[in-house]
Parts: structure tokens; sequence; C-alpha cells
């Protein structure tokens, strides 16, 4: 009896990702609700410039990859070409999403473009070897903070969901985590209904994922979960920073 | 043969494109094309096809990239400094080989430059778009007409190469009003097996990706795509020639120059100099043929161009530099009147006597 197998949505090339990163988590999340919501012959991915630009490569669903920054304008003509037909869903991380990319996040937000965006924050560049990121914390050393992120010289780290919680357009917007178990579940139930929002044709959901890098912040894969909990949770808090359809029912 | 009507240059092109089937378009305004915009913003939602204004020239190419991906006919159109901030995504469609249709009514620059017309993007659009090993086909009308024929052409080529086509007008194609025949014959789209439409679990799943990690495998994309570009080079070279089996000057100029240099070769003609045009339409690939048989008996060849000297580089590879080659231009958003050319004309007539 099968009690535990990859979902579907799953290839079975091996992830590339360094031990203890929480990537293969929230693609496994990701792989799940596109298999429990039966999407997956109508799914197409767009993998980002990042650690997980090879995203192409492990998801079953069609995928594209996408210049640095630019996927949810990719999304946006995805989406557009087949809106009845096709689900979309950009997968990246806080240098494409919240650097490079804001514009292109921020006005597929404004639009409620009727797409899923999985946002990992994990407040550095993992793929060039551990820059500061916008997300990057006050005081985190990286490779271009050696002194640690000095506020009067490069500002302040970016609250992406309240961000755009500000604005009239995106449909759903929660942050959760996958530092142990009981955050994973709740990932799990966020992600799902990102998809879930836009099969219903609700619009634009958003969900962060903070993440781990424990290579890029020179940690064991414990310490790195345990970080999350010390440092990342308080200046980035879980929870809904919009959920317009529940606003509406209430 | 239809009735003609009497269209603007950027709208015979809009209309083109819906006749080619093009169903989506994103764009970012600026001038001097903005009526391809107003023109689909009025069109589009009509006939339940998209328009949409992008936030920026970079997003709107990069929606162009992703209903591509999706296997339907796409198009952007933009002026000069619009199409730098679009280089980025023209250079990940060819690492994707992914066909598109860019429109470029170019004006003067660099920089923010003018709004007035030049023909100073042809090094961008001939020779160096963005980053990488790559070309687009690059056609360039010379009336009004042309500028609806050749944007249906332009998706027609994008199609079958799997690249992207650009329409290189100048600010006069786009602005000025001609009557138009829009009786067309289109070429059904072609099968996209490749493209990202959903797998409906009935096959494995459609990649669209520029990246390639194994230096090996990027070397053999990059060769295979340029004997791509040899077939596109044999067998898409288009031309106009005018006045040439007897000329002993040969004039070379695309879009408004040509008809400036028609003109200017009429006048001439009556004085009994024996000069004549070679118009290249496609500017890539740039058409040789006409080159090689033209310098068996021409002194000397005149670019005519709203540049400092761009196609000029072109005609002295195309003739191996067998003859003199001469500029005539101006640059800025001016225009040279049939009189600067055909000045040019009698000058180096003089010389070559």
């Amino acid at each position: 009896m099968v009690v535990f197998e990859k979902p579907h949505a799953l290839t079975d090339v091996p992830l590339h990702y360094c031990p203890g990163c929480t990537h293969g988590i929230v693609h496994r999340l990701v792989a799940e609700a596109i298999d429990e919501l039966g999407i997956e012959g109508q799914t197409i991915g767009i993998a980002p410039v990042g650690c997980s630009v090879m995203a192409y490569d492990y998801f079953n669903c069609d995928m594209i990859e996408a210049a640095h920054g630019r996927a949810p304008a990719v999304a946006t003509g995805v989406k557009r070409a087949d809106p009845d037909n096709h689900i979309v869903f950009t997968y990246q991380g806080d240098g494409d999403l919240a650097s490079i990319g804001m514009a292109e996040t921020v006005h597929a937000a404004a639009r409620n473009e009727n797409i899923t965006v999985i946002f990992i924050n994990n407040a550095i560049y993992g793929m060039t070897g551990g820059q500061m990121a916008p997300t990057s914390l006050p005081g985190q050393v990286t490779q271009t903070s050696p002194y640690g992120r000095d506020t009067s010289h490069c500002g302040y780290p970016i609250r992406v969901c309240e961000m755009l919680a500000t604005l009239e357009g995106p449909e759903y917007l929660e942050r959760v985590t996958v530092n142990n178990v009981a955050n994973v579940r709740k990932a799990k139930k966020a992600i799902k209904k990102a998809f879930q929002n836009q099969i219903d044709k609700k619009g634009f959901s958003l969900i962060e994922v903070v993440s781990s890098c424990p290579t890029n912040w020179g940690m064991t894969p414990q310490d790195a979960l345990k970080w999350i909990d010390d440092n990342m949770l308080p200046y980035y808090p879980l929870g809904v920073y919009k959920d317009r359809s529940a606003k509406e029912e209430k | 043969m239809a009735d003609k009507v009497l269209m603007k240059g950027n709208e015979a092109l809009a209309e083109a494109a819906i006749l080619a089937g093009c169903r989506h378009y994103f764009g970012y305004p600026i001038t001097p094309q903005t009526e391809v915009a107003a023109y689909m913003a009025k069109k589009m939602p009509k006939i339940g096809g998209t328009f949409l204004q992008a936030e920026s020239e970079i997003a709107a190419i990069n929606m162009v990239y992703g209903v591509s991906s999706a296997g339907h006919r796409v198009m952007t159109s933009s002026s000069s400094p619009g199409i730098s901030l679009k280089g980025e995504g023209i250079s990940y469609l060819a690492g994707a080989d992914l066909p598109a249709l860019v429109v470029n009514v170019q004006r003067g620059g660099p920089g923010l430059g003018g709004i007035q017309p030049s023909q100073s993007d042809y090094f961008q659009a001939t020779k160096g778009a963005a980053h990488g090993d790559f070309h687009m086909i690059v056609l360039a009308p010379a009336s009004v007409q042309e500028m609806a024929e050749l944007t249906i052409k332009g998706f027609e080529l994008a199609d079958k190469y799997r690249m992207t086509s650009m329409i290189l007008a100048d600010g006069t194609m786009g602005q000025m009003m001609e009557p138009v025949d829009l009786d067309f014959k289109i070429t059904p789209e072609p099968e996209k097996p490749w493209a990202t439409t959903g797998t409906k679990l009935k096959r494995n799943h459609n990649i669209v990706n520029s990246l390639s990690l194994v230096p090996e495998e990027l070397e053999q994309l990059n060769i295979a795509r340029y004997e791509r570009y040899k077939t596109v080079e044999e067998n898409e070279c288009m031309y106009e020639e005018y006045l040439v089996d007897d000329a002993d000057i040969v004039l070379v100029a695309f879009g408004i120059t040509s008809r400036v240099s028609k003109h200017a070769i009429d006048n001439a003609r009556e004085q009994g100099v024996k000069v004549g045009l070679i118009r290249p339409i496609t500017l890539w690939p740039f058409p040789k043929a006409p080159f090689q048989k033209a310098v068996g008996h021409a002194k000397a060849f005149i670019t005519v161009e709203l540049n400092m000297g761009q196609m000029i580089e072109d005609v002295k590879l195309a003739t191996n530099c067998k003859v003199p080659v001469h500029l005539c231009n101006r640059v800025g958003g001016m225009i040279p009147d049939h009189t600067q050319v055909y000045d040019k004309i009698m000058e180096i007539n003089e010389e070559v006597k």
C-alpha cells in the first residue's frame, strides 16, 4: 500500500537545490495543489531567474522560463491568450519579484490579473552566491552588505504583501512559512486557495513564503529554520493581508 | 481588387495585423506610433481580441513573449527609445525561438532624441537589437500600402522561421496618409506543437526556454539557429530596382528616402545622367544580389539615409568595396529634399565621368 508518493505534477528530475533549502517543500506544495485541483493538463508555470530558474524541469505541466523579474508580464500574456482554459502560475524569488521585477508585480496586482504568484522570500540572492536582496533584514550580513545591511546607506527591506494590500486590485495576499510541520500545512492551504481563486476567476493571488537559505545564510538547515522564527517573522508577520471575497461575504 | 481606402500608415499597419489573425496587442504610449495602440484599443475588444496598455515597454514585450509561448500571433509597437527597452525581451524571444512582430516607427536619437522621422535604428535592427548572437527579419516599408503588406508578410515569416519580424518604419511612414488596398490573401497560421497550451495530460510537457547551461549544447543551439538564418537569407531577400540596368550611379535607400531619391533620379535622368535606385525591402536579410549585379556597371553608389551612415556599411560589404560608396544624409528628424539628393548625384557624376 502506498502511503506517500511524489505528486504527479512533479517530474522525476532530481532537484538541484542545496540541502535544507525550502524550495523543495514549496515545489511539492504547489504540485500537490495542482494534483488535488485536477488542473495539471491546463496549467502553465512560469519560472524566474534565480535559484528556481530550472523549475521548468521539475513541474510536469507546460513551463516557460522568463527573463529576470518579468514572469508576471509573461503570465499576463499566457493567461490572456486563453483566459478560460489556461491556469497560470509564476514562481519567483525576492530579487526577481521585489527588485528587478517590482513594476511587473505591482501592475499585475493592480490589474487583478487572474494568475497565481508564488513568492519565495528568503532575504537573499541565492543563485548568484548570497547578495543583499530587497528583503534582506536591517543588519543582515551578505556578500554585498559585508558589514551588515546599513539602512542609512541602502534603505529598508520591502514588505511585499503589506504594500500590495494598499491596492484595490489584488484578490488575495497571504504570507506563510514552511519552517515546521504546522506552518507547512498552513502554507499548503494558502497555495491551494491561490489556485482555486484563479479557477473561480477571482483574480490575482500572491502567496509569500518566508523561506530559508542555509547555504548563503551560513547556517545549518536547523539553525536556518530557527532564524526564520527569530529574525524573519518579526519583520515579516504571517497572515492574510487581503482576501476580497472573504471580506465581501461578511 | 477591392476599393482603396485612405489611411494613415500606422492605422493601415494595425488593420493589416488584425487581418493577419493577430488578436493580441501590447504597447506603451510613445510618439510617433501611438495611432497603432489607439487603433487596437478601439478594434480588439470588438473582435474578441486583447488590447492591453502595459506598464512599460519591458512588460509589453514580455506579454508578447507569453502570448507567443501559447502559440498565438502577437505584436507590439513602439518608437526608438521604447525599442531599446524591448531589446531584452527581443533577445529572449530569439533564444526561445518564438515568433513575434515588433514595429519600430523610428524617431531621432540617441537618448530621448526628438519625435521627427529617422532611420537611425538601422544598426540596432539589423545587427544588435540586444545581447547574444541572433537576427530579426527586418522589413522596411516605403508606402502606406507596404505598411500593411509587410505587416502580413512579417507575421508569416515570423511563424515560418520562429523568429521576430520587425517592421522598421520611419515616422513619415507612420504618419502619412495614402490610399491602401486591404484585400489580402492570408496564409493560415501553421500548427505550433511546441506551444505551452497545457498538456491536457496527453503529451509530455512543453518548455519554452532560452537557458542552456551546458556550453556544448548552447553552441549547437546557436549553430542550428544560424543554419535557419541561412535559409532565410537564401529565400526571403526582397528589394526593388528602379532604372538600375544602365546606371552609372546607383542610389541605395529604404523607406521615405527611397521616394525622395526617385524624384531626384527622374530629374537627373532628364539631364542625361544615368542613375538608378536599389531599395532594400528586407534590411535583414540584406539583399546582396542586386548589388553584385550592379557593381558590374556602376561607377559609384550613394546611400541616402536618415542617419550618420549606417546602411552604407552593408552596401560596402555587398559591393566588396569595388567602387566608391558615398553618403547623402540628414539626421535629427530632418529629411533631405529631392534637390539635396539631386545635387549629390550631380557632384558624384562629375567625379565618375
